[in-house]
């Protein structure tokens, strides 16, 4: 049977090896239990607004979507994978140039098919969050073991 | 008498400067390789596959991330091309002098709401955005996405925009 440990970390190598988590640097921090938080360095490459020097929205929803498909994999009763149904990001301030990034979200219900994820990012503030996002999955539940 | 037509390829080289100006400066745009077809005032953002924007290997399939990026900057360059396209079609601005940082400010993302209906699959993806609703400080803005075909969307989004203050600040 395997261990919530063992989900942990066999969740933190699927995200480290993801071509795009890849692309934009994104490191694991803490997965488990339906929990999961995610990091991301500042890169010139992925601004958005050459005038301020301030990260492109994008790369902060593709954290997001990210660390809410790992908090779902991670979820004590998670079968294989899963797949975004919808995500909302609400941004509420540019992150700071140069500062990190680093979202974490929370698999906080799961259905027999859906689960649903809240997740905050911030940047090296932690008092004003830079971003916040709502989420749906699919979701598959582990198949009942016999014992 | 009415004056003689402007020539064509004066028009379409006005339009497609405004157009690149828009994309040429800002890095992510480069980084997701993504290119604009205009005809017209209508713009199709066009996602160049590349290995990178893979999420699932195991399927392959687009990153949910890359998707949504995407959409985005289909959304917001076509609120910006609507804005330009009036200043520079009037004349008020003249599209050679522009460049990135001459540009007027561009909308910011108040939030974005991504579908995924169906994997994006490996290879190019396009998206349309339709301005729904534009006013003096918020916008609303509709994007669809589509690869193989243009009615078998693969996702959809809408999001919001702060307009930015016509004084420029």
């Amino acid at each position: 049977m395997e261990t919530a440990k063992d989900k942990a970390q066999k969740t933190m190598q699927f995200i480290a090896s993801l071509p795009f988590s890849k692309a934009l640097q994104m490191q694991p921090e803490e997965i488990g239990d339906g929990v999961a938080v995610i990091s991301m360095p500042y890169a010139a490459e992925l601004v958005g607004d050459p005038a301020s020097g301030v990260i492109h929205g994008g790369a902060v929803s593709a954290l997001m979507d990210t660390c809410g498909g790992a908090a779902v994999m991670s979820h004590p009763n998670a079968g294989a994978g899963t797949a975004t149904i919808d995500l909302r990001i609400d941004y509420m301030r540019g992150a700071t140039p140069g500062q990190r990034i680093t979202a974490r979200a929370e698999c906080y219900h799961v259905t027999r098919s859906v689960a649903f994820v809240r997740a905050q990012a911030w940047d090296e503030d932690a008092t004003r969050p830079v971003a916040a996002a709502t989420g749906a999955f699919t979701f598959e539940q582990l198949p009942q073991d016999a014992s | 008498m009415r004056p003689p037509p402007e020539p064509l390829h004066l028009i379409k080289q006005r339009r497609d400067r405004a157009l690149a100006v828009l994309a040429e400066g800002v890095p992510y745009i480069r980084f997701m390789g993504i290119t604009f077809d205009r005809r017209g005032d209508e713009v199709t953002a066009v996602l160049n596959y590349s290995e990178k924007l893979i999420g699932n290997p195991l399927l392959p399939a687009l990153h949910g991330g890359a998707t949504a990026g995407f959409m985005e900057v289909a959304a917001v360059i076509e609120l910006g091309f609507h804005l330009l396209w009036d200043e520079v079609e009037s004349g008020r601005l003249n599209a050679d002098d522009l460049t990135p940082e001459t540009l007027p400010r561009m909308p910011k993302t108040i939030d974005f709401n991504v579908d995924y209906l169906r994997a994006g699959l490996p290879r190019d993806a396009y998206a349309r955005a339709r301005v729904n609703r534009i006013g003096r400080r918020y916008a609303s803005v509709h994007v669809e996405a589509w690869q193989d075909n243009r009615h078998r969307l693969f996702a959809q989004a809408t999001g919001h925009f702060l307009m930015p203050s016509r004084d420029g600040s």
